[in-house]
């Protein structure tokens, strides 16, 4: 067998981050080839470079298909040569029939007419090939996710692929629409495609893959074989998370007291789905001085049982109960939520946490003004003092609160958020990916300003899906997967290993 | 980087003065345009516009105007449209009508009956737009239609009138010289005195309101705007009251609505800079999710927006026909429009967040000088129509020029 894609030493940097340091992926002619490592390891950013969506020239490196040097301007470029990436979110639109979505942008016409004659005979072929029966004048939104995956599938095969590249594709599947994907997979490697297949769920990979790629922080770890090498799970955790633990978080003195929050059989259904139960049975507690970890996958949940938590502000037939120093606490709207004690940092500060074209100061006195007014009447000067205070405390980095948060840099965005939060002075703060996009130095005064919030006797919830950050922070972590908190770990005996066997193994 | 650290005078002013001017260049410019404006029409009307009588005009013809843009820039910073101001206008000035005219009622009864069947026809409206997420462009669209209907069915096809004095009062009326003995002072015979004494008293509390706010912007370390700048402007603008304020004295002296209009306008910019609902309108037209995680009652709030501006509609349509002394199934008619135009005109944008009370007077001012001028010249409603046109779109190509510039 030869090499179908060779990509050597691949580096691909990004203002203040280095996202892949040169990174090699070897993928063979007909074979399943397994791409595997943390959320933020680089696995997507190479598969950008992959398929030209960043073209040629903005990264180092070289990348050889089919035995020829190829440096893609675009995807429509690496289309024309058969490497289709279907990514997560699926790319189809909802109101438009199967037979539509699988020739947008490539239609069967002659100027401009479409010949709907042969659009829905290559169709029915191409639903054969993948074992969908279903009609192709069927809208894309009257089928399952699992059948969505099957139609993108069948639109990449009507592109003649030669490389299929998918990225976490069963993810939002049952076990049965799980089954029946690898089963093409298979099906397909058999006809000659090759595939690569992003994945979390290490059992999949060990059954279907050929060949295993781990990569930790922008970097190749290991290529796995299974004619050669015995591919484990405990192996493919080792590589994905084993990295050393250096001085990158501040110590604290942890000393919890009693319980803060307590959150009991917490359900929540999803807001149109409604078939669909999100959370399920969830169960927490947070203590005075505590920082609480939630780990997980992206999608697990963590993010909605936080949001549903706070005023209801996800989902629907939330039930369940939240008790603050041991009382049931009204959570149903989010203003109650904060008048009962609670405050949670949005893991997507632009959309959800700041109003971006207003002042520092407008957004940090947001959730709470009527601590600096009066019968309804603002006092600048009070808010000025607020801000200014806030702005000095928790070195926000900016010539003043008359700035316009749109023109901070991330770190000092989410310190505006974590001051909004502050002010509010809640019993319980919820923190949903403190640390995202944030460069290496605002991460580290981020974790200080967590331990000196748990320092007054607050209760910290942090939700991240950097394992190492949890490590270092938490005195306890849970662990979540599809909805359910599935494991419950001191401090002292979390390991990343441990917590990624709780995920890979529920 | 040395020159800067070692010679911080000049050089750090003049940018901090270029700075400044271009952050507000919109404020500033908006104010230009309307006195270059005002210029114009006073050189070609040879000097009618700024006639007493014609400055009373002004007020009158677009008090209705300005009244509606009060409302509509709360609900277009909330990030929202009302379409069927301009028949709620003509419904409420016919329900007046009806209730005056025919039915005998009394101008006490009738007015607060009409401002609560305002504010009843924006809690409907606002009602599906705030809790049922019905975009508002759709819902005041129906609104439009409807109210429309409703005042040709509520009139017959037919204009009723004419109103009791007193209720043409609210429109036509002065308010009374009382203060008549500064004629004889002065010793001169047209006079109100009242008129003057306002006009300067209210010209002296912006001087001192500018000069305390200036004060605790420089404590506070807020970006300060030049000490020209602060002195022109504030020359202008106190000039321009005292200047308004003569012309008004030497003709029949204050009209009532330019007093109701006055103290709305300065309610409604008090409530928009100083209050939290004020500041919550503007985050929730900011980015209402984050508002709404932020523990603000985004719907309630959506829902207020709307009953105010129903109110004000309503206040509107009864000056509007107060002012004809008739009510006819054709008032307000594409009002909504110059409501609107103002409102962006002076600076408000579409997608929510940002605008101020004082751009959507200075806005409908704009809008109302152009409209009396053009008249006065004599040009044609079909190229009055083009070109304030014409000046709207040039109003928003310059705030969509200047923002892309700015980032």
């Amino acid at each position: 067998m030869k090499p179908l894609l060779e990509m050597r030493s691949i580096t691909k940097t990004f203002p203040g981050v280095k996202a892949l340091d040169a990174v090699s992926l070897t993928v063979m002619e007909g074979e399943i080839h397994a791409l595997v490592g943390e959320n933020g390891a680089g696995k997507s950013t190479l598969m950008k470079v992959l398929s030209g969506v960043y073209p040629a020239g903005s990264y180092e490196g070289e990348i050889h298909y089919d035995g020829e040097l190829a440096e893609f301007s675009g995807i429509s470029q690496s289309e024309a040569v058969g490497i289709i990436i279907i990514h997560q979110e699926l790319a189809l639109v909802p109101l438009l029939s199967i037979a539509e979505n699988l020739f947008i942008g490539n239609e069967c016409a002659k100027r401009g007419i479409i010949n709907w004659r042969e659009t829905f005979q290559r169709t029915e072929a191409l639903l054969k090939k993948v074992g969908l029966s279903e009609a192709p004048g069927t809208l894309v939104d009257r089928i399952g996710v699992g059948k969505q995956q099957l139609v993108e599938i069948a639109k990449a095969l009507s592109k003649d692929v030669r490389l299929l590249i998918l990225d976490e594709p069963t993810s939002a599947l049952s076990e049965k629409d799980s089954q029946a994907l690898l089963g093409l997979l298979t099906e397909l490697k058999r006809q000659g495609v090759t595939s690569i297949i992003i994945s979390h769920k290490l059992n999949e990979v060990r059954s279907i893959a050929d060949r295993v790629t781990v990569i930790r922080d922008g970097a190749t770890i290991s290529t796995l074989d299974a004619r050669g090498d015995e591919i484990t799970e405990d192996r493919i955790i080792r590589d994905m998370v084993g990295r050393d633990m250096a001085q990158r978080f501040p110590a604290r003195d942890s000393n919890p007291g009693d319980v803060l929050m307590e959150v009991k059989n917490w359900n929540v259904w999803h807001p149109e789905h409604t078939e669909r139960q999100v959370i399920r049975n969830a169960g927490l507690t947070v203590r005075a001085g505590e920082v609480v970890g939630i780990a997980g996958l992206m999608g697990s949940g963590r993010t909605e049982l936080a949001m549903s938590i706070f005023g209801r502000s996800y989902g629907r037939s939330i039930s369940g109960e939240v008790l603050i120093d041991g009382v049931a606490a009204d959570v149903s709207t989010v203003d109650r939520a904060i008048a009962s004690g609670l405050a949670y940092v949005t893991e997507d500060r632009k959309t959800l946490g700041l109003v971006l074209d207003e002042t520092i100061q407008r957004n940090i006195t947001l959730a709470n003004l009527p601590q600096v007014s009066r019968y309804g009447v603002i006092s600048e000067a009070e808010e000025t003092r607020v801000a200014e205070g806030y702005r000095k405390a928790i070195n926000i980095r900016a010539p003043g609160v008359f700035q316009k948060v749109v023109n901070l840099s991330g770190g000092n965005q989410q310190k505006v958020v974590l001051s909004k939060w502050l002010f509010a002075d809640p019993k319980v703060l919820i923190l949903d990916e403190p640390t995202r996009g944030i460069d290496v130095g605002a991460k580290y005064e981020i974790y200080g300003i967590i331990n000196a919030l748990v320092a007054q006797g607050r209760g910290v919830l942090m939700i991240s899906s950097e394992l190492p950050e949890l490590l270092g922070m938490c005195d306890r972590i849970y662990v979540m997967n599809e909805g359910a908190l599935v494991g419950e770990l001191a401090a002292a005996e979390a390991s990343q290993e441990r917590i990624m066997s709780f995920i890979v193994r529920s | 980087m040395a020159t800067d650290t070692t010679e911080p005078g000049a050089a750090g002013q003049d940018r901090s003065v270029s700075h400044y001017l271009a952050n507000h260049l919109r404020d500033y410019g908006m104010v230009l345009a309307l006195i270059a404006i005002m210029a114009f029409f006073q050189f070609t009307t040879d000097g009618t516009l700024l006639r007493p009588v014609n400055i009373t005009n002004l007020f009158l013809q677009n008090s209705y105007i300005i009244i509606m843009a009060l409302g509509m820039l709360l609900v277009i910073v909330a990030g929202h449209i009302d379409l069927s101001v301009g028949s709620v206008v003509g419904f409420v000035g016919a329900l007046a009508a009806v209730m005056m005219v025919e039915w005998g009622w009394s101008i006490y009864l009738a007015v607060p009956a009409c401002l609560v069947v305002g504010i009843a026809i924006g809690a409907a409206q606002g009602y599906w737009i705030a809790y049922w997420k019905i975009p508002s462009f759709i819902v005041t669209l129906a609104g439009m239609l409807v109210f429309r209907g409703a005042s040709l069915w509520l009139l017959e096809g037919q204009s009723v009138g004419p109103f009791p004095r007193e209720f043409q009062a609210l429109s036509t009326g002065f308010i009374p010289d009382l203060l008549p003995f500064l004629k004889g002072l002065f010793g001169v015979e047209r006079m109100n005195g009242f008129a003057i004494v306002t006009g300067l008293l209210i010209a002296g509390l912006i001087i001192w309101l500018g000069l305390t706010a200036r004060a605790r912007n420089r404590a506070y370390g807020m970006v300060a705007e030049p000490m020209a700048f602060f002195v022109v402007r504030n020359l202008l603008v106190a000039g321009a009251i005292v200047f308004v304020s003569y012309k008004l004295a030497t003709f029949r002296g204050l009209p009532n609505v330019l007093i109701t209009m006055g103290i709305l306008t300065i309610i409604y910019a008090f409530l928009t800079e100083s209050t939290t609902l004020g500041r919550r309108i503007y985050a929730l037209g900011g980015n209402e999710k984050a508002a709404r995680l932020s523990g603000i009652r985004t719907e309630r709030l959506t829902f207020l927006t709307f009953v105010n501006m129903g109110m004000l509609a309503a206040l509107a349509g009864l000056i509007f026909a107060a002012r004809l002394n008739t009510a006819t199934p054709k008032a307000g008619v594409s009002f909504e429009l110059d409501v609107i135009a103002a409102v962006f005109i002076g600076g408000a944008s579409m997608s929510g967040g940002v605008g101020k009370i004082v751009g959507a007077v200075v806005g409908a001012f704009i809008m109302g000088v152009m409209n009396n001028g053009m008249s006065i010249m004599g040009i044609g409603i079909d190229y009055q129509q083009v070109i304030k046109g014409l000046v709207l779109l040039a109003a928003v190509i310059f705030d969509v020029y200047n923002k892309n510039k700015q980032s």
